[in-house]
Parts: structure tokens; C-alpha cells; sequence
């Protein structure tokens, strides 16, 4: 499987992605951002970081870059898009995701390991997990909290576009355990055709058991099925 | 204009500083002369108090590749893998603008190891606050705090150990160190010597403004109630642009363009130009119309002393200028060549095709002035503490009190607001000893730390400077590292005081003992004296970072107790030394009397012989005594872990407080499996290690035999309340 990340200035995950992809044995190329084409790709991943300095406002400037227009002719072509954390905000910003991700609750960055609750597994992203899985996955961003209208909202429930939920350890919605203060404990989202997941936690910073733990593991396994 | 008297001292130069002056340029200087002279002068760019002890240190061994004087030091991991670590200090930007002054200071140590060819792949800090009460406290911490965070996750590099303490000592000068540590191929180190006649000398990175003029000289003056009127003296951190500066210099030095580099830091383009052409015994032309410039109508003056950030100075190889410009053009950064190196020695500023300001560098540099300042020994305490004099106390109530105190509170608070994961190398967190980084790609690893002792050190410095040494080290062992050098920040009060001085002899010259017995050298580091304000300096606070190596990474070890039933052995001899603890400072307010004696051979044997237990692969998890003695230690295993433990009281038992919370050296507590009791003691034994069975972990409960029994969920909680509810 083809993957191509693109790395804003100001990206800082790319290498973590790259690495991650790698070890999954992704054929994967990195592509700057003042590119105007987008190599051959099953799988576009859009990284953390602060992209652009996330000044403006997260992700807004990377939402206009040059190479997004190629991202979002792929996407609209099917592509499956990842988004995490910054890649998330600026895929709100594009358009290609709907919704938006406010500052944290508290007002202040957080990097935790939290615990999400695997909502939907019949995606391309999901589908080597269990349903309702729970998996332990670090987060670490200052703008995590999703919000969202109502009627969208009731879109993400109706077609079940919420692939990821915080969750306490025993897979519990609740306050408490979401860290950001997220709309109904959102953690990742999914456009209509499936093909666009946008979440906060790093998967590919929980693929190697030394560091962290493997939860993160099968979502690119997931990919590659 | 005319120099008076006046502007003489406003830019913070003696009179027989300005006699000086005159006779090495054999006449009386400009303006812009006189501000890069004090620009160079001033006690953060010349040491000159602190040079003739600096000296004492030991910074050679077989493990050094460059000790101080560079950018940064530089160590040998083994393989084609070196470490290039320095800490620093920004303690006076940090108290007038508390956000921008910690998170510029992030960015300049950054810098300083970004430069010898280092990517950097951790962060560390040891920041300092006054009396929680004290009115701005609590604003100083949230705003260093964000800073530290907001630079170092923005730029992508984790920050993953540090301190975090309190004393009303730091109520009116707070302090804040940050420590950066870079990974680099042996044969690609990159230093700041000038190589070469008429060379280029290229301006890269952001442009300069006009924040941070006099930056330097603030931070060599004691602060007054005028001190909020320095803000304008505080730089602006942008780390956004130097995530572009770090890529591209990077870049830059994968092939063999550069002769010599040198980051823009305190003093700025001055001291950069300075540096470099010092080294190199060489001269350097500058042309300052063609310094980027963020404003409009700045003069030569401004420009040479701004602070501004995310700049560097480089001298590049003939031929090369296209090649560089192109990859400065691909981050989006200015390069600029802005003059060329000379051989007429003398640091030439042209400006608007004229000469403004020529000096002899030797004036700024070597010939600088070096004070011996006069100094007083300290006298020790006689005092000792009698515990019976002492209203009677409860061993929980006393244990509850330190574990809910702001010192010894758990400091997630802090540490979740700072990206430890970033980089994907982490092995071991904060919160630990000390934190496990990973060489990107290889099987080994460095272990980081950086420790204090400020009441130690006020106590009785001598002691308290080989304290800090030997607890970084300790630190480092425990989780299985082989310490292998360090860095330090010597943060003292104003150096013309006698007994300051005093305390920055003897702090120095227990380092030293300590560092010399150990074969751990000084690598890097920075002084910073005039920490105080209004004559009252703060407590004589030296701040160690060490860095050690695990050559073969398997499981990380750290100080969460592992399972149930294991045996816990106390490393080291008990003595039961009180004064100076956190017992009788949070239990009675009391801090009198002498810290604890080192005795480094114990430190030695001990440390070395538990490294190899380790690497035998014997011990479950281990961490030192410190602060807080045996009791705090144990109950920080538990509640790290969730699991409890049951200490049993010792035989021949003098007094069971003085067991508990003495805080005496040397020591440590290791988590064993029970069937390997018998193989651990042999080799104790046998090296002549004093140690004792002190009891074994268990389920929920930390106990100490008929004195004690908590939940380690309550424990937990009474720890984690502090900052919860600041």
C-alpha cells in the first residue's frame, strides 16, 4: 500500500507517522507542502505539529497551502485520508471534514494517555478492531475540544461517523474522562463515504511496546486489509 | 555624543571598567563602541567573576569530545553517536515577562545545541518559584510553565524530566534553566571557530527587531522596584521559525558547507561576531545596511545589541553561498551574506559606507576583565536538632504533611503540559529519576536528569554542591544509566557580596570533589549571578543535568514497584540525619543545622554495584533516598505503582523518626524478586555494601510495622491534591 504524508513547515509528527507506516510496511514518501503534485497514494496522511505555527488559527493556513487542492481532489476521489491532531484541525479547516476543534476546556496543552472507545469497526481505519474496543492512546494538543451543530451531530450518530469516543478505563463515556472537553467525548470523526477519518490521539505514537503499548497498531494493520 | 558618567553606568559599566576601555582602544569609544562593550563586558557574557573557579572544574575524560567553551559539550555514546547537551539560565526575563522569558529560554538552548550539528531530542527545566502565598507566585508558575510548554511543543521536541520547587528564597527572582540535549554523528560536530580569510559571514534566520536590546546586561544586574520597566529588555519567542531554522541548518550541514557556526544568542549579533572571530584569532568585517531588519530606521547601535530570536551567524566555504541560499530559500528564511572574516583582528562595523565602530576583538574577549573577587568561607553549624525538644508528632500525620506539600506534590499538573512523546523516542517519562530517550533507531538509550539542592547548598555549600552531584548520578543509576557527564547552572545572588561569593567557591568546589571522585566531568554551563533584588540574594542554587547511557536498552527500569511479594533491600548505611530535611521544614518549619554528609567512596560502590545488579538484570525497580528520606521514597514506589508495601521496623532501632525521614546519603531502595534474595545479597556482600532487608510489597496497603497502614489510593490522593486545588 502507497502512503504519502505531507509535511507542512511547522509539522512535527511526520517523522513519527513516517516511522509508524514504515514498521507497517507502507511504501511511504513524504510530500512538502509547496508541491503541486501528489505522488500516486492509497492512504494521505496529514500529521501533527503546528503547522505554519498554527498561527491565524490551527491549521487554517495549511488549509489553504498549495498542496491541499491536490489532497482534496484525492479525497473527493475516494483516497483515504488520515487527519491526526493538527492533520485533524486542518482537515476541518479544508472543508473535508465537518465540525470544528476549539481550545481545551482547561485552556491549557495537554499530553496524557488516554483511554477511546472504538465506536464504529466497519471502516478501512477500523475494522481490525472490536467493536466497542477500548484502547489507551496519547493525546497532545491545545485544540482537541470537537464541536459540532446539532444537525451535524445527529449525521455522525444516524450514519455512524463517530469512530472514536474518550472513555474511562472500563469504557465509560463520562466527564471525567474526556480530557478536553470534547462534544459528547468525540475523539475522531469520519466523513460520509468513510473515506476521511479525523481524530486528536496519536495512533503512531502506540506502536511500539519500549515507548508505549501496540493499541495504536491496528489501525494501520487496518489499512493494509 | 558625548559619554557621560551617566551613560557609562546605565549600560551597566564600572568607572575603572571605562578607564579600561579607553586605554585598549587608545582613545574613548562611541556610542555603539560603548554598548558593544558593555554588551561584552557584562558579568552573563564575560564570566568574569566566576572564571578563576570555573576553571577548578574537571572537564576531561575519555568519554569527552568538547568540554566547555562551545556551544554546548559534547560526549561520546559509543559507535558514531555523540551527545551535545548544555543547560542555561533565564531567570530575569522569566520574572518580568514570565511566558516569553521561559519559552525564549527553551529556544535559546535549543539553539545552542542545534548548531554543533545536534539534532536535539529532549528537553529538561528546573524552574524555581517563590512562597506559594507570595501574591505573584501563582501567575509566574502558570506563565513559565505554558512557555516552557508553548515553545518546546510547538517545535516538536519532548520535554521530558525536570523540577519544579518552591521557597520564598524566589519570591521576587524566580528561577528558570532549561536544558536541551541533541544526538550527533561523532565526525559532523559543527563549532563556532572562524576558519579563513575573506570568507563570507551569512545572516540566517529571522530578522532583527529591536526586543531584547541590553537583554545581557539586565540579567547581570540585581532587580529593584523598577524592574517591571524592563520588560522591553525581554525577547519574543517565535518557535515556529526556529522549528524552520533548526530544519534547514540541518540540512545545511549534511554536506561540508560551513566553516563555523554560532547561534545569535545573549548579546546577540555582537557576541556572535565576537565568538567567532576570537576563536579563530581572526577579524570580522560587518555591513550593517544589510542586516535584515523587522523595523524600520534601526541604527547600528540597535542592531548589533538586539536579542531578537531565531538567528544565526554562519561562515561558509567559497563557492557554497548558492547552495546554502537555496535551502534557507526552501524554509522561507532570510540569508544574507553581511561580511567577511579579515586578518586585521578587530571587529569592523560599516554603515552606510562608513566605518561606525572598530575595535580590537582581543579588548572584547580575552582582554575582558577578570575579577578575583573577595570571599568568605562558610562557618558550620554547630546546631543540632533534638527531636525530644520538638512538640511529638505522628508518623502518618508527618508522612501526609510532605506528601501533600507544593515540593512534594505530584507534578503532572506541569508535566502533562508538556508534549513527552513527541519524536516517538520516550522510553521513560517524567516522574521517574530520571527520563529514558532512545537513539533513534538503535537499541540504547541516554538517561536524563536535572537536581538541586538550594537549602543544602545555603546550609553549608561545600557539602551541598557534591549533594547535587552525587543525587544527579544516583538518579541516573537507578535507571539503569552509566553516568557519563554533566552540565550546570549556577544560579547565585550578586557576586560583590562576600559571603555570595563564598557560596559559589565552596558550591563549586564540592562539584569538583564530587565530579573529580565519580569521573563524571562538566561539559557545558552557564553561570548566572545577581539573582536577587534589593540586596537580598536568593539561596545559592546550582542546578546539575547529567546525562548517562544504557548501552543495550531492554526493559526500562524505573521506581513503580512491579508486583507483589517482592523483597525491598535499603542500599546504603542509615544514619538518621535530620537537620536540613523536608521533615523538619514542613513538619516544624525549622531549617537549621548541616545537610548531610557525602561520602563519595559510598556513593561510588554503591552506585557502581547497583548498575550491576542491573545489568544482571536483578532488580524490578530502584530509586534513590532523597528529599524526604526512606518513608517518602517508599511511598512514592507505591503510589507511582498502586501497589503497597509492608516495612518492617529494624532490629537495633535508636529512633524510628530519625529511620524514617533522615535524609542521609548514598542511598537506595531496590524491588527484588524473593528467590533471588540470596544472589543480590552475595554480590552486596561481597563488594561490601551496607544494606538491610526493610520488608516486601503487597496488595493496596502501605504499612510500616504497627506504626502505619494507609490505602496507596488515599496515599495517591493526599499527593495529587496540591496543584489540583492551587
Amino acid at each position: 500500500m502507497k502512503s504519502s504524508v505531507i509535511v507542512f513547515p511547522g509539522s512535527n509528527c511526520d517523522r513519527d507517522i513516517a516511522v509508524a507506516l514504515e514498521k507497517m510496511q507502507f511504501k511511504n514518501q513524504m510530500v512538502w507542502h509547496k508541491d503541486t503534485k501528489l505522488p500516486k497514494s492509497d492512504l494521505i496522511v496529514i500529521p501533527g505539529g503546528f503547522s505554519y505555527g498554527d498561527y491565524l488559527r490551527s491549521g487554517a493556513i495549511a488549509g489553504k497551502s498549495l498542496i491541499i487542492d491536490e489532497v482534496i481532489k484525492a479525497a473527493n476521489s475516494g483516497c483515504l485520508v488520515l487527519g491526526i491532531c493538527n492533520g485533524f484541525q486542518i482537515l476541518t479547516e479544508t472543508g473535508l471534514l465537518k465540525g470544528t476543534l476549539l481550545r481545551n476546556k482547561n485552556l491549557k496543552f495537554i499530553n496524557k494517555d488516554v483511554q477511546i472507545k472504538t465506536l464504529n469497526n466497519e471502516t478501512k481505519f477500523t475494522n481490525k478492531y472490536k467493536k466497542d474496543q477500548i484502547l489507551k492512546i496519547n493525546i497532545a494538543h491545545n485544540e482537541g475540544n470537537f464541536f459540532t451543530d446539532t444537525k451535524h451531530l445527529d449525521e455522525l450518530k444516524k450514519e455512524n461517523l463517530i469512530a472514536f469516543k474518550y472513555c474511562d478505563e472500563n469504557g465509560n463515556e463520562n466527564q471525567e474522562a474526556n480530557p478536553n472537553g470534547s462534544l459528547e467525548n468525540i475523539a475522531g470523526i469520519l466523513n460520509a463515504k468513510k473515506n476521511i477519518l479525523g481524530m486528536m490521539p496519536h495512533p503512531e505514537r502506540m506502536v511500539d511496546d519500549i515507548i508505549s503499548n501496540e493499541d495504536g497498531i491496528n489501525l494501520f494493520s487496518s489499512l493494509l486489509n | 555624543m558625548k559619554i557621560t558618567e551617566q551613560i557609562i553606568d546605565k549600560h551597566g559599566l564600572k568607572p575603572e571598567e571605562y578607564q579600561s576601555i579607553k586605554k585598549l582602544l587608545k582613545r574613548e569609544p562611541n556610542l555603539l563602541e560603548l554598548g558593544i562593550f558593555s554588551a561584552m563586558w557584562n558579568e552573563h557574557c564575560s564570566y568574569k567573576s566566576s572564571r578563576i573557579h570555573l576553571k577548578k572544574l574537571p572537564t576531561k575524560g575519555k568519554q569527552v569530545i568538547q568540554g566547555p567553551g562551545e556551544n554546548a559539550g559534547v560526549i561520546d555514546i559509543g559507535d558514531d553517536d555523540a551527545i551535545v547537551f548544555k543547560i542555561e539560565s533565564h531567570n530575569h526575563p522569566s520574572y518580568i515577562e514570565p511566558y516569553q522569558g521561559a519559552a525564549t529560554g527553551v529556544g535559546g538552548i535549543l539553539r545552542d545545541v542545534f548548531t554543533m550539528g545536534a539534532r536535539p531530542i529532549a528537553l529538561l527545566n528546573s524552574i524555581h518559584f517563590g512562597d506559594p502565598k507570595h501574591p505573584k507566585t501563582k501567575s509566574l508558575l502558570n506563565g513559565v510553565v505554558s512557555g516552557i510548554g508553548g515553545y518546546g511543543n510547538c517545535i516538536g521536541i519532548p520535554t521530558v524530566a525536570g523540577e519544579t520547587k518552591f521557597n520564598e528564597t524566589y519570591n521576587e527572582n524566580i528561577l528558570v534553566n532549561a536544558m536541551a540535549v541533541g544526538h550527533a554523528k561523532k565526525n559532523k560536530i559543527f563549532y563556532s571557530k572562524a576558519k579563513g580569510l575573506n570568507k563570507s559571514v551569512v545572516y540566517v534566520g529571522s530578522k532583527t527587531g529591536r526586543d531584547g536590546i541590553h537583554g545581557a546586561s539586565m540579567a547581570s544586574a540585581e532587580f529593584d522596584e523598577n524592574s517591571e520597566e524592563k520588560k522591553p529588555t525581554v525577547q519574543v519567542g517565535d518557535p515556529f521559525t526556529e522549528k524552520l531554522l533548526m530544519e534547514a541548518c540541518l540540512e545545511l550541514m549534511k554536506d561540508n558547507s560551513i566553516i563555523s557556526i554560532q547561534d545569535m544568542g545573549a548579546a546577540g549579533l555582537t557576541s556572535s561576531s565576537v565568538e567567532m572571530a576570537s576563536k579563530g584569532s581572526l577579524g570580522l568585517e560587518l555591513e550593517l545596511n544589510k542586516v535584515p531588519c523587522r523595523e524600520d530606521n534601526m541604527t547600528p547601535y540597535e542592531m548589533m545589541l538586539s536579542e531578537s530570536q531565531e538567528r544565526m551567524l554562519i561562515i561558509l566555504e567559497d563557492g557554497k553561498e548558492k547552495k546554502a541560499k537555496k535551502i534557507f530559500d526552501k524554509w522561507d528564511l532570510d540569508f544574507v551574506v553581511i561580511g567577511k572574516t579579515t586578518n586585521t583582528n578587530k571587529l569592523t562595523l560599516k554603515f552606510n559606507n562608513k566605518v561606525v565602530g572598530e575595535i580590537p576583538i582581543e579588548a572584547l574577549a580575552s582582554k575582558a576583565p577578570i575579577y578575583s573577587r573577595k570571599w568568605i568561607k562558610k562557618k558550620p553549624c554547630k546546631n543540632t536538632i533534638e527531636l525530644k525538644n520538638l512538640k511529638k508528632i505522628k508518623i502518618e500525620d508527618a508522612l501526609i504533611k510532605i506528601l501533600s506539600s507544593p515540593n512534594h506534590s505530584n507534578k503532572t499538573w506541569v508535566t502533562n503540559q508538556y508534549d513527552q512523546m513527541v519524536m516517538c523516542d520516550t522510553v521513560q517519562r517524567s516522574g521517574s529519576d530520571a527520563a529514558i530517550i532512545r537513539i533513534h533507531n538503535k537499541d540504547k538509550a541516554i538517561a536524563v536528569s536535572v537536581d538541586s539542592s538550594a537549602n543544602y547548598c545555603k546550609s553549608y555549600p561545600l557539602t551541598g554542591g557534591k549533594q547535587i552531584v552525587c543525587e544527579n548520578w544516583r538518579n541516573l543509576i537507578t535507571v539503569g544509566a552509566k553516568p557519563l557527564a554533566i552540565t550546570n547552572c549556577l544560579n547565585f545572588g550578586n557576586p560583590e557580596n562576600q559571603e555570595v561569593m563564598g557560596e559559589f567557591a565552596e558550591c563549586l568546589e564540592g562539584i569538583k570533589e564530587a565530579c573529580e571522585f565519580l569521573n563524571y566531568p562538566v561539559v557545558s554551563g552557564n553561570v548566572s549571578f545577581y539573582n536577587g533584588t534589593n540586596k537580598k540574594n536568593i539561596f545559592p542554587t546550582p542546578v546539575i543535568g547529567g546525562v548517562g547511557l544504557i548501552k543495550k536498552l531492554s526493559k526500562p527500569l524505573n521506581h513503580s514497584f512491579k508486583e507483589t511479594n517482592s523483597s525491598l533491600l535499603l542500599i546504603g548505611k542509615t544514619f538518621g540525619h535530620l537537620e536540613q530535611s523536608c521533615f523538619l521544614k514542613e513538619n516544624y518549619s525549622i531549617d537549621e543545622g548541616m545537610p548531610p554528609e557525602i561520602n563519595l567512596l559510598n556513593e561510588k560502590n554503591n552506585g557502581e554495584n547497583l548498575l550491576k545488579l542491573i545489568d544482571k538484570n536483578l532488580i524490578l525497580s530502584s530509586h534513590d533516598v532523597s528529599s524526604g528520606g526512606l518513608i517518602t521514597a517508599l511511598s512514592e514506589m507505591s503510589i507511582s505503582s498502586g501497589y503497597g508495601a509492608k516495612i518492617l521496623k529494624p532490629k537495633k532501632l535508636t529512633n524510628l523518626i530519625k529511620y524514617l525521614f533522615g535524609e542521609d546519603q548514598a542511598r537506595y531502595i531496590i524491588e527484588i524478586k524473593k528467590n533471588n534474595s540470596t544472589k543480590v545479597e552475595k554480590i552486596l556482600k561481597d563488594n561490601d555494601i551496607y544494606y538491610e532487608n526493610i520488608g516486601y510489597t503487597q496488595r493496596d496497603f502501605f504499612e510500616i510495622e504497627s506504626e502505619l497502614k494507609i490505602n496507596v489510593k488515599d496515599l495517591f490522593k493526599i499527593n495529587n491534591e496540591w496543584y489540583n486545588t492551587y
